[in-house]
């Protein structure tokens, strides 16, 4: 069965779907993503759509939920590369998507990240105690 | 011996002809600055001698027929030319009203002293024509309505600029009022020059908008949200007082989109989110 790679970088995971996401899949991408970002107590998400051309309003209500979800875990989303026709249809489906950041691509989508978290502390990792206060 | 119209047409077809012509340069409202006398007469012979040839071939009055497509079709291209060309309805059925009137003339010159017969042949003419002159209006219409789709089609092509007046900033200036397609067509040109140029902040300018209701607004609104779903801001601008005033009294909105009064104060705007400077040069005096 086809999986969604999560990708730990630092304090952000990174999303790339590749594929168009079909509703098990997008179901499961959620659940993966929330368990990840619970696991490593991640700070922000990052979601690159670039390559989704088709899109409709349960994957839309998916992308919000999964923001929400990730909010409540401390962690910001951002979604970044949706193409135009992308961004047309969603708004024309009533779900401009509003608890979610974006970014035009991956690049600016991690400089908005930092902004939003603060600076990144390269030995987060190292000190453990500091992090866990931090999240609280 | 039975009368035989067609062949009476057939033989006064150039009296017919010269009749026409001099009714149609007499007439007052004759156009010469749209089409020239020689073209003018090369149109009504063209017409004059498909429609004898044609009553002479079958006499059947019924315009669905196969046989008189020909006809239909050279006053089709007339009637089209003429729409193009600018000429207006009363000129472009005068052409055809004078046609019948010189008929009618000739009828009567030649079967005028046997009253029923020229009853009935007129009434057949008549038919004819009359039949002929809707066929006219008809495809004068069409060809002032392909005018009218082809300038609408112009216009909302050429009235959506997107303009690069920064690295990063782009300004749409909208002129003239937002229906469902302009924003269409507004969107899909904005977002896809933000992809192309990665720029960040897009200014929309709506100081060409004559007037905002709430679908305008809700046009507007729309367009913000998929900008902001594509990763970049939007900016409204050019908003004039009384505008400002409508949307308060409709009771829309706003709050949730940027908006300034003026272009500059938008760019002023932009420069700050990417922080950008512009300063005035100090010279110095030595």
């Amino acid at each position: 069965m086809d999986k969604i790679p999560i990708l730990r970088m630092g304090n952000f995971l990174l999303v790339t779907i590749q594929v168009d996401l079909y509703d098990r899949l997008a179901l499961n991408l959620e659940a993966d993503l929330v368990q990840m970002v619970n696991k490593t107590s991640a700070r922000g998400v990052l979601i690159d759509i670039s390559a989704v051309s088709i899109v409709d309003s349960f994957m839309g209500r998916i992308i919000g939920n999964i923001a929400s979800m990730s909010k409540i875990l401390d962690a910001e989303t951002v979604v970044v590369g949706m193409q135009p026709a992308v961004a047309i249809t969603l708004i024309e489906l009533g779900l401009p998507l509003n608890g979610v950041h974006t970014a035009l691509n991956v690049e600016r989508g991690m400089k908005r990240l930092q902004e939003m978290i603060g600076p990144v502390q390269e030995d987060d990792d190292e000190i453990a105690p500091e992090d866990d206060s931090f999240a609280e | 011996m039975p009368f035989n119209i067609a062949k009476l047409l057939e033989n006064q077809k150039k009296n017919i002809l010269e009749l026409w012509m001099k009714n149609q340069l007499e007439d007052e409202g004759l156009r010469e600055d749209l089409i020239t006398n020689e073209e003018l007469r090369a149109q009504s012979e063209e017409l004059v001698g498909s429609l004898v040839a044609n009553i002479g071939a079958g006499g059947s009055t019924d315009l669905d027929g196969d046989n008189w497509s020909p006809v239909i079709e050279i006053l089709g291209g007339i009637a089209i030319t003429r729409a193009r060309q600018g000429f207006s309805p009363r000129e472009t059925g005068k052409f055809v009203y004078s046609l019948k009137e010189a008929i009618l003339e000739v009828l009567q010159e030649q079967i005028g002293d046997d009253p029923k017969m020229l009853f009935e042949e007129s009434r057949k003419i008549n038919r004819i024509m009359d039949g002929l002159t809707v066929v006219t209006f008809e495809t004068f219409i069409k060809g002032r309505e392909e005018v009218i789709l082809r300038q609408t089609d112009e216009i909302a092509e050429i009235s959506t600029p997107v303009i690069r007046v920064w690295d990063g900033i782009l300004a749409l200036p909208i002129i003239g009022t937002l229906d469902s397609q302009r924003t269409q067509i507004v969107m899909e040109n904005l977002l896809q020059e933000i992809v192309d140029t990665g720029s960040s902040i897009a200014i929309l300018d709506i100081s060409g908008v004559p007037a905002v209701d709430s679908l305008v607004a809700q046009h507007l609104i729309k367009t913000v949200s998929a900008t902001r779903l594509m990763g970049a801001e939007c900016i409204i601008s050019g908003i004039r007082p009384e505008i400002a005033q409508t949307v308060v009294h409709l009771g829309i909105d706003l709050s949730s989109i940027i908006t300034k009064s003026s272009l500059a104060s938008a760019l002023a705007y932009a420069f700050r989110t990417l922080r950008l400077e512009v300063r005035k040069q100090v010279v110095q005096n030595k």
